[in-house]
C-alpha cells in the first residue's frame, strides 16, 4: 500500500510499504531516517521515540498505515535549524556513549521541556521511565535534561 | 494482508461484520508487538484511528462514556478527579509513550488478566459498550466481560465502543505490585471503591486468578459490617484482606508464585481500603 503522510514539515510517500509495517520501519528504510533507533521493537526501550501529531510515541508500535496523513517530527526534524538546546545538552553533559539510546531520550526530553519549564528531578525520571540506556547510568542524562531546561527557561 | 481503515463508526462496523477476522488495532500496544514478533499474522488490520468519536469521552446522564480510543494520557490529565482509580491504573501502564497511544478500548480487546484496566473498572461497576452491525448495542457488565484468560464477551463482529463509568461517589485507589515502578506488567493488582451513599465496597483483583475478578464474598462482608462513621476495625481490616485473598485463583509463573500473590492482594487490599477509608471519615469530618 501507499502512505502519505508529513515527517518534519514536508509531506512525504512511502511506496509498497506493507500491511503489517511499523512506522519506525518506513522512516529507517523508506524515507532514509535512520536518526530513530529500532532496539526492541517491542515498546519496551523508547530509542524509536518520535512525535505522531503532538505527543511523543514509539514509532515500532504505530502501524505505517496509522500514519496516513498524520504529523511526524523525528529527532532529524528536532536539529533542521541547528542542534535544539536539548540536543546541545545532551553533548555538552557528556550524555551520550554508544549514542544508540540517545535519539529516543532527545525526543522524550524535548516534549517533557514543552510542557513543564522546570521539571523535579521525578518528573525527568517519570519522563524519561520509558528510555533504557546501557551505558551511561542516567546520572549525565538528568544533567543534560536540567540544563535544557535552564537554557530554555533562559531564552523564554 | 489487508489494512482497513474506516472513518466512521458504521463504516467500522461494516468492515468487522464482512470480515470478523479483521483484528481491530487502536494504540498498537499489543497487537504491533505481536506482528513485529510474527506471533500473529491476521489476514486484515481494522485499524479504528481514523474514527474520531473513539479517541473523545463526555458526561452523558451523570455517567463518564470514554470512547475505546481514548488514550491512558487522556484519561490521567482529564479524569484524575472524576474517575481517581481508572487514572491511579492508567498512570502505571508501562511510559509516557505506551500511555499516549494504548487504550482501555485496547485493554479490554486484549483482556488478559493482567490488564491495568480491569480492577479499577470491576470496583466502580463500569459498563462496556460493544456494537455489532447486526445485532446493535450490548452494554456488558465489567464483572460479566471476562470470561478466562485473554477471552471476554466480545463476539468476533462486534468492537468495543466505548466504557461507561459512574463518577467516584467516594474514595478510589488502585495498587499495584511489580519490580520496577514504570514498565511493569502486574504481579498482581487491587482496585477499592467506596460507594457511601450504597454503603457498599467495590473491589477489583488483577493478574490473581484467569481473569480479572470481583472479591464478592469480601464486598459482601464489608456491606454487613462496616460503620461507616467510625474508624476501620483492625479485626475487619484483616478479614477483609482475608476474604480478598480467598478470591484469588493465582498460578505460579515468571513474575510470581502463586503464594506470593495471595499474601499481596491481601496486603493490598488492607492497604488501599485503609487510604480510602482515611479519605472518607476526613471528606465526613470536613
Ligand atoms: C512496553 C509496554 C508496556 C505495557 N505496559 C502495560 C501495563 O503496565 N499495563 C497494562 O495493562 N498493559 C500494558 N501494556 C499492554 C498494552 O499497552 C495495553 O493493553 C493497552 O491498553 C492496549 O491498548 P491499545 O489501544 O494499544 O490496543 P491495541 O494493541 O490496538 O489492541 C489491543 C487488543 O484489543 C483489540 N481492540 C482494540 N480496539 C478494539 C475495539 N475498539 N473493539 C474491539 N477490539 C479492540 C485488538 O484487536 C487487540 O486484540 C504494555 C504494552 C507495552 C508494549
Ligand atoms: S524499538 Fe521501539 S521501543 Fe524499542
Ligand atoms: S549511550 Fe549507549 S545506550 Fe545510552
Amino acid at each position: 500500500m501507499r502512505v502519505t503522510f508529513t515527517v518534519n514539515g514536508r509531506e512525504e510517500t512511502a511506496e509498497d510499504v506493507w500491511e503489517g509495517e511499523s512506522l519506525l520501519y518506513v522512516l529507517r528504510e523508506r524515507l532514509g531516517l535512520p536518526g530513530s533507533k529500532n532496539a526492541c521493537e517491542q515498546g519496551e526501550c523508547g530509542s524509536c521515540t518520535v512525535y505522531l501529531d503532538d505527543a511523543p510515541v514509539c514509532a515500532c508500535l504505530v502501524a505505517a498505515g496509522q500514519a496516513q496523513g498524520r504529523r511526524v517530527r523525528t529527532v532529524e526534524g528536532l536539529a533542521e535549524r541547528g542542534l535544539d538546546p536539548v540536543q546541545e545538552a545532551f553533548v555538552e553533559t557528556g550524555a551520550v556513549q554508544c549514542g544508540f539510546c540517545t535519539p529516543g531520550l532527545v525526543v522524550q526530553a524535548h516534549d517533557l521541556l514543552e510542557r513543564v519549564e522546570r521539571p523535579s528531578d521525578a518528573e525527568i525520571r517519570e519522563a524519561l521511565a520509558g528510555n533504557l540506556c546501557r551505558c551511561t547510568g542516567y546520572e549525565k542524562i538528568l544533567d543534560a535534561v536540567r540544563l535544557a531546561a535552564e537554557r530554555k527557561a533562559a531564552a523564554r | 494482508m489487508e489494512f482497513l481503515r474506516p472513518t466512521t463508526w458504521a463504516e467500522a462496523l461494516a468492515a468487522k461484520a464482512d470480515q470478523p477476522d479483521a483484528v481491530p488495532i487502536q494504540g498498537g500496544t499489543d497487537v504491533m508487538v505481536e506482528i513485529n514478533f510474527s506471533v500473529r499474522r491476521p489476514p486484515a488490520l481494522l485499524d479504528l484511528t481514523a474514527v474520531p468519536e473513539l479517541a473523545t469521552w463526555s458526561l452523558d446522564g451523570g455517567r463518564y462514556r470514554i470512547g475505546a480510543a481514548v488514550p491512558y494520557s487522556t484519561i490521567i490529565g482529564e479524569l484524575g478527579g472524576a474517575l481517581p482509580g481508572l487514572a491511579q491504573a492508567a498512570r502505571t501502564v508501562g511510559s509516557p509513550q505506551i500511555r499516549n497511544r494504548g487504550s482501555v478500548g485496547g485493554n479490554l480487546g486484549a483482556a488478559s488478566p493482567a490488564g491495568d484496566s480491569h480492577p479499577p473498572l470491576l470496583a466502580a461497576g463500569a459498563a462496556v459498550e460493544v456494537e455489532s452491525r447486526g445485532r446493535g448495542v450490548r452494554m456488558i457488565p465489567a464483572d460479566a466481560f471476562y470470561l478466562g484468560v485473554k477471552r471476554s464477551a466480545l463476539l468476533p463482529d462486534e468492537l468495543i465502543r466505548a466504557v461507561h463509568v459512574e463518577p467516584a461517589a467516594g474514595p478510589q485507589y488502585f495498587s499495584k505490585v511489580g519490580t520496577r515502578n514504570a514498565m511493569v506488567i502486574a504481579v498482581c493488582s487491587f482496585a477499592v471503591a467506596l460507594h457511601p451513599d450504597e454503603r457498599r465496597v467495590g473491589t477489583g483483583l488483577g493478574s490473581a486468578a484467569p481473569t480479572p475478578r470481583r472479591a464478592r464474598e469480601a464486598e459482601e462482608f464489608l456491606a454487613a459490617e462496616l460503620d461507616w462513621s467510625a474508624p476501620l476495625q483492625p479485626a475487619l481490616l484483616a478479614r477483609f484482606g482475608e476474604l480478598c485473598a480467598g478470591a484469588a485463583a493465582p498460578i505460579d509463573d515468571v513474575r510470581g508464585t502463586a503464594g506470593y500473590r495471595r499474601h499481596a492482594i491481601a496486603v493490598l487490599a488492607r492497604r488501599t481500603l485503609t487510604w480510602a477509608w482515611h479519605d472518607h471519615l476526613e471528606r465526613r469530618a470536613a
